[in-house]
């Protein structure tokens, strides 16, 4: 397993590629973290354009790197499939519409402040976004191959970044670190027993 | 000049920013809001409300809006103020859209190193601490509301919430349908009725 597996890359055209992220942005709310489920619903599972190893992979490295965290996912996804170009149109195709819409509020903001059916709506979808935030933690435990000896990881991220406030970035520094060291003495040991 | 320097400043957010989300919206206050007034505190507070409520990152929700406010503040005309806000959402994720397409060669070249492999097995580990913490600081009152203030949206919001996750967890149903049903619920819960 390496960070990218490249069995499915050239069958994938710009325009799907563009229209996929054009529908991920355009509906996710929220955000951020809020885009995962969408991502993982049509890339993984509808598509099949990356498997959920290559996922979790790239989902870790954006939210390492610097930037908005959907945007780094569009170039890393874009770039494996299609290269450079790929990666434009995966992050055009997925800003489209937030801007657009921004756009429109900056130049109407006042009117739609006090709207009683908007806020209506949004108060039952807040607690949805919460549940697909929810809800592919436990699938995604099972990807990363979750077992007795590792299962303290993610229950120890979780803690150090919901108690102690640690910053994602430094948690996820970290633990490259560590599997840099670890990985070292590992390859090494091995490299010595041959 | 007022586009160059929203586009010298939107440069700078995108590129100190880690950890996206929380971590910009600090960022963007201090630069926006306390140097430069910008926006207004309370104009900033709208907006990342709008945010969450609108498709989209709210580091980019900001940059665009934010680059057609200063333009007209500064006496632009409309027309210029677009020009704003693509610039500042153009600049904002210029230079991390580089060091991305920087660290996708240097992975494509080093794909099958054992090293890598392994610490990526680490990261995968660490990402679904990363999201459970995610999700469970946004399990707060802004999102369920106030047992004080209505009984009735957190009994709804919690019912939204077990029904979503069973829905997506167990039966695989797509987000975009989820999200489509609960705004509809939400407007007959709170606005008809």
């Amino acid at each position: 397993m390496s960070f990218w597996n490249v069995k499915v890359c050239k069958t994938v055209g710009y325009s799907s590629l563009f229209y996929s992220f054009f529908k991920i942005g355009t509906f996710t709310i929220g955000g951020g973290y809020a885009m995962i489920p969408l991502m993982e619903d049509i890339l993984v599972d509808k598509r099949q354009w990356i498997d959920k190893e290559e996922f979790m992979n790239i989902l870790s490295i954006s939210q390492a790197m610097p930037g908005v965290f959907a945007v780094n996912m569009a170039t890393n996804i874009g770039y494996k499939l299609k290269g450079v170009r790929g990666s434009v149109v995966a992050v055009l195709g997925n800003i489209l519409v937030p801007v657009a819409i921004i756009l429109l509020l900056a130049i109407f903001f006042r009117q739609f402040r006090e709207n009683q059916v908007i806020e209506a709506i949004f108060k039952g979808l807040r607690p949805a976004v919460v549940a697909l935030i929810a809800a592919p933690v436990f699938s995604m435990a099972k990807t990363a191959r979750i077992s007795w000896q590792n299962f303290w990881i993610p229950i120890l991220s979780a803690l150090l970044i919901w108690l102690l406030g640690v910053s994602p970035v430094i948690v996820i520094l970290v633990a490259g670190v560590a599997g840099f060291v670890y990985g070292r003495i590992k390859v090494g040991k091995e490299g010595s027993a041959k | 000049m007022i586009i160059l320097r929203l586009f010298l400043i939107f440069c700078k957010i995108g590129i100190f920013t880690f950890g996206g989300g929380y971590s910009m919206v600090a960022l963007i206050q201090n630069e926006v809001v306390e140097k430069y007034h910008w926006l207004t505190a309370e104009e900033f507070t709208d907006l990342l409300a709008v945010s969450q409520m609108t498709p989209g990152p709210v580091g980019i929700n900001t940059a665009t809006y934010t680059g057609y406010t200063v333009v007209l503040n500064n006496g632009g005309e409309p027309w210029m103020g677009v020009m704003g806000s693509l610039v500042a959402s153009f600049a904002v994720i210029l230079l991390p859209f580089i060091a991305m397409l920087l660290l996708c060669r240097f992975l494509a070249k080093h794909r099958d190193n054992p090293i890598i492999d392994i610490i990526f097995r680490v990261l995968r580990l660490t990402v679904v601490g990363l999201i459970a913490a995610a999700a469970i600081s946004l399990a707060s009152v802004e999102n369920f509301g106030s047992w004080n203030i209505s009984h009735k949206q957190v009994i709804i919001s919690v019912a939204l919430f077990v029904a979503v996750f069973v829905a997506s967890f167990k039966f695989k149903k797509s987000p975009i349908m989820l999200l489509l049903a609960s705004g509809a619920v939400g407007f007959l819960a709170y606005y008809v009725f």
